[in-house]
């Protein structure tokens, strides 16, 4: 029996605050712990949360950028529960009123693992639609020690916007899309910046498979707090065959909620007994209502940059570019940025783009945002080319020095001596001393083996340390060694 | 006159003139309280050391330089207990000021401890404290009200001058009524609420407890006005209360006298007593109408569903994992939870979360939280068509005078109906003043209520300042001396 397989994420994203959610402590990862902390964070008696309106602009900016219809009121409420990192034994988070309802992340191939990128679900562009987007407070972080725990609130209150998407997502590789896509997204608009290793994207996942054919869905099981794209990829893979495994074997799937060990490769239930979780919300009356129109949502709109997907299309349809090469640069908007301003000077876009993604990126991968070299040196450099100064060759090594000398290609072309010979004089008094330096290739050529020439052609450009233009070269030996007659 | 009799603008204007140093008052008060706290307990901390200090610095022409204040057990204040009477906040010391502290010690206050209280400001007794009773100064048998008992009673027994108290269902104006003194409950908003121990945040107001409406007046002036910590703080404009006072003509005005108010049940000597106000009131040149606020029967319930919802989420983060009494024994995580909750909290304070987390179970939300929010709106609707014709209403304060320790402390719902006249006020956001009106056959304060709309304090209190004026009311000492319980 074939099985299937359906999806659904919950995924945490740190906004990009100054400070937290409901106070001023600055947010600031790896700091001493419970030393960014006040009587607000820590939920101390008589304290009283205020909200930070850039975390709301952030938010109502993610629902726009990704065409969620932003509620005109929202409300902060509170979800009990206890928990022993959790400062109030609740947590203020949005119930049924959030921010943002509905939208959509589309999937593009490039978002892919690399593996899958040419399956055809990867060139489907399915779009996976969102339930909802709410803000949240992040809570603190539980250290346990041999016979102790301690807890450090650095983190609590900290902005935390939710994106539950609906279960549209059918493989681990489309949710393996979806984060890289949605991060993408998160990135271009300043709303996060997505680190996962600091904890800013985090993610739960529910998954139930049933056989194909049938209309009910299995049991659902979620696995908690994942914390890279590649485990959720991992995970899911994993927890599917768990789940047909088991159903094959006749056995029955428990609603569980798992927890994922990556150095093991298996999920393990989080939790021994199953007991159903009431949380209580109910409107927090500490927090006035969020009035979202006017100020709130105009600031949201002016932060709204150009998206990936009309960065790609504009790039393409403007520059010439291919899809690939748009998307590459459209991934990181800076890269696309410097793109854009290397590209204006110079007579061939394409090439310009070539050397940033095949030759700069592999040279400067280290130094992800920050592009060291003034962009108008590649315009320079594809210049160069374009003009035959250069050959493809020298164009490649002149960028590994321009990034490490920091000097223009011209500059290096002519400190290095490098540049192609194309005056004819010169070539023409080479070559001629190249035909009568090798009589025997010279006798070869003429007895019909035209290969001969090579050899010839190698002894120029060997005397011209490579810098002859191979063209002209040809040319000009071709037309003398015919003229031998 | 002995010092510790004088009200806040008596103080002010012997200070101001150097005719008394805030240092003789503070010492004056001090003494007082020497003599009168063992018989009264309206203390749970004092802090004589820290007021001496602060009075040989302060300045005395600020509003209120010079002048000690007692602060109820939950307002939190730097580097002092903030229990609110309760075993579970056993060692913890407040690392910050209260937003009504910081206005206070801006105005030149000095503090002198913090007053007992029911356990989180639940009940009307002040009988639910983990630091003993408060006695009603006078009669030492019976309770001071609740949950500002300490308020009231060191005020009536003028081991204060002033005080600040809470009040979520009529925790002010009631015990203020019980000890025959002066007690304001804002309007919603007015007070910052941040540094307050939070009961039902929704409902939550601080306010002062005063010898005489004036001193309630200035001390409001001080205490008000919008604050960015508190997000239900409103940004309205503070009006100098304490100049309007003499402002106001009862001439043309219109004073309700809602009939929900004078239920039966209500103590005979009670209704005379407010009657004969009304009567003064009318004498004075108001106009008396019997008005209506229909859903009056439901405030008690409504109440009971929202403040306990509302308490239930406010009081888990009593648990003994970061600050505060913890258990010793225990299994695990949940084991500690339990028993740290179950040794800390009183049994009223139980009974409420208990009561709250139930109205609030998946299942009954609607039923009740959810409905009790609709008739919340109907009660505020009744103030405000009632608003239309009148400028404020009348009405007692309490059902019965100062009751017996004891005598309603094993029937929850009896000691509920205490607050029975002011927990309107609350549900509705508006503001409410209890002043003394007369005494009963037994020598026992009665209260007169007056209800005023929102952002109308300047009102009420100027309505209880001309009776205060009309008819020569002075702060009076009570016996203190009859029925001491050893």
């Amino acid at each position: 029996m074939e099985y299937e397989a359906i999806i659904g994420l919950e995924v945490h994203v740190q906004l990009k605050t100054q400070t937290k959610l409901f106070c001023g402590c600055p947010i600031e990862y790896g700091a001493l712990p419970n030393s960014r902390v006040c009587p607000i964070c820590l939920g101390l008696p008589g304290a009283l949360p205020s909200p930070n309106k850039q975390a709301i602009i952030l938010t109502i900016q993610t629902g726009l950028m990704l065409g969620s219809e932003i509620a005109s009121r929202g409300k902060f409420d509170r979800k009990n529960y206890f928990y022993p990192d959790m400062p109030k034994n609740y947590q203020i988070s949005q119930y049924d009123q959030p921010l943002c309802k509905g939208g959509a992340v589309q999937l593009y191939p490039l978002a892919f693992p690399k593996d899958a990128q040419k399956d055809p679900q990867a060139q489907s562009r399915k779009k996976i639609r969102l339930v909802r987007i709410h803000l949240e407070e992040d809570v603190g972080k539980s250290f346990h020690f041999e016979d102790y725990s301690g807890i450090d609130f650095n983190r609590a209150g900290t902005p935390l916007m939710e994106i539950v998407s609906e279960a549209d997502i059918r493989s681990p590789e489309e949710a393996f899309a979806y984060l890289t896509a949605l991060r993408q997204i998160l990135r271009y608009g300043n709303v996060s910046d997505c680190d996962m290793e600091k904890g800013q994207l985090r993610c739960d996942v529910n998954v139930s498979v049933k056989p194909i054919g049938e209309e009910k869905w299995g049991t659902k099981c979620e696995i908690k707090n994942l914390n890279s794209i590649s485990a959720v990829r991992k995970a899911l893979k994993y927890e599917i065959q768990r789940q047909i495994h088991t159903l094959q074997l006749g056995g029955e799937i428990s609603q569980e909620t798992l927890r994922w060990d990556d150095l093991k490769g298996q999920t393990f239930p989080m939790r021994t007994k199953e007991y159903a979780h009431d949380y209580r919300y109910f409107p927090d009356p500490d927090l006035l209502t969020i009035l979202t129109e006017g100020e709130l949502i105009e600031e949201a709109q002016k932060r709204i940059p150009e998206l990936p997907e009309e960065k790609k299309q504009r790039l393409s349809q403007s520059y010439g570019l291919t899809e690939y090469q748009a998307s590459v640069l459209a991934a990181d908007p800076q890269l696309a940025d410097y793109f854009e301003k290397a590209a204006a000077q110079s007579a061939n876009k394409v090439s310009v783009a070539n050397f940033l993604i095949n030759d700069y990126l592999a040279v400067a991968s280290e130094s992800e945002t920050t592009i060291p070299i003034p962009p108008e040196y590649f315009s320079e450099l594809s210049n160069l080319v374009d003009q035959g100064k250069l050959h493809m060759k020298q164009a490649k090594e002149i960028v590994k020095l321009m990034v490490t000398e920091k000097k223009s290609p011209t500059l290096i072309v002519q400190e290095k001596g490098l540049g192609q010979i194309t005056s004819l004089d010169t070539l023409d008094a080479i070559c001629q001393e190249a035909i009568e330096a090798n009589p025997k290739s010279v006798a070869d050529y003429r007895s019909g083996k035209t290969a001969a020439i090579n050899a010839i052609k190698g002894y120029v450009m060997k005397k011209t340390k490579g810098q002859a233009n191979p063209q002209i070269v040809h040319e000009l030996l071709e037309k003398k060694l015919n003229a031998l007659g | 006159m002995n010092l510790f009799e004088y009200t806040i603008s008596e103080l002010r204007r012997l200070l101001r003139r150097k005719e008394l140093s805030p240092t003789e008052v503070t010492e004056a008060l001090f003494s007082r309280i020497a003599e009168v706290e063992p018989k009264i307990n309206a203390y749970n901390y004092l802090n004589h050391e820290r007021a001496i200090e602060r009075a040989k610095t302060v300045h005395v022409d600020l509003p209120l330089g010079g002048i000690p204040i007692a602060i109820k057990d939950n307002i939190n204040v730097r580097a002092e207990p903030c229990r609110c009477a309760s075993k579970i906040l056993e060692g913890y010391l407040a690392p910050y000021n209260a937003t009504v502290i910081e206005k206070l010690t801006k105005a030149g206050a000095i503090l002198v401890g913090r007053t007992n209280m029911d356990e989180f400001a639940m009940g009307s007794s002040t009988e639910n404290s983990a630091t003993g009773l408060t006695k009603n100064p006078w009669d030492l048998q019976r309770v001071p009200g609740g949950s500002s008992g300490g308020s009231a009673a060191a005020v009536a027994s003028h081991e204060a001058f002033c005080a600040l108290g809470s009040d979520t269902g009529g925790s002010i104006r009631q015990p203020a009524s019980f000890c025959g003194c002066v007690g304001l409950k804002p309007t919603y908003g007015r007070v910052s609420r941040y540094g307050l121990t939070a009961f039902a945040s929704s409902l939550d107001q601080i306010g002062p407890l005063t010898k005489t409406v004036e001193d309630a007046a200035l001390l409001l002036e001080v205490i008000s006005g919008f604050d960015p910590n508190d997000n239900t703080s409103e940004k309205m404009p503070v009006p100098r209360f304490s100049e309007l006072l003499e402002t106001l003509s009862l001439k043309n005005m219109v004073l309700g006298v809602p009939k929900e108010y004078f239920i039966e049940g209500i103590d005979g000597e009670v209704r005379e007593a407010i009657n004969k106000a009304i009567a003064h009131f009318e004498s004075l040149g108001a106009k008396i109408e019997e008005v209506s606020l229909p859903h009056t029967p439901y405030a008690v319930a409504t109440y009971y569903i929202l403040a306990t919802a509302e308490a239930s989420a406010n009081l888990a983060r009593f648990d003994g994992i970061r600050y505060g009494r913890r258990a010793k024994h225990y299994e695990d995580l949940l084991d500690y939870y339990g028993k740290t909750r179950d040794e800390g909290f009183g049994s009223e304070v139980k009974r409420r979360i208990l009561l709250g987390t139930y109205v609030l179970s998946s299942g009954y939300y609607d039923a009740y939280y959810l409905r009790a929010l609709k008739v919340k709106e109907k009660i505020k609707q009744d103030f405000s068509s009632v608003f239309k014709k009148c400028q404020a209403l009348l009405t007692p304060t309490s059902p019965f005078c100062a009751f017996r320790i004891g005598e309603k402390s094993n029937d929850p719902l009896q000691m509920y109906l205490a607050d029975i006249f002011t927990i309107a006020v609350n549900l509705a956001g508006i503001c409410g003043l209890s002043i003394p009106c007369g005494q009963s056959t037994e020598g026992l304060p009665i209260g007169l209520q007056i209800i005023g709309p929102a952002w109308k304090e300047e009102v009420i209190l100027a309505i209880g300042h001309l009776y205060q004026k009309s008819t020569g009311w002075k702060p009076p000492i009570p016996p203190l001396g009859k029925n001491v319980i050893e």
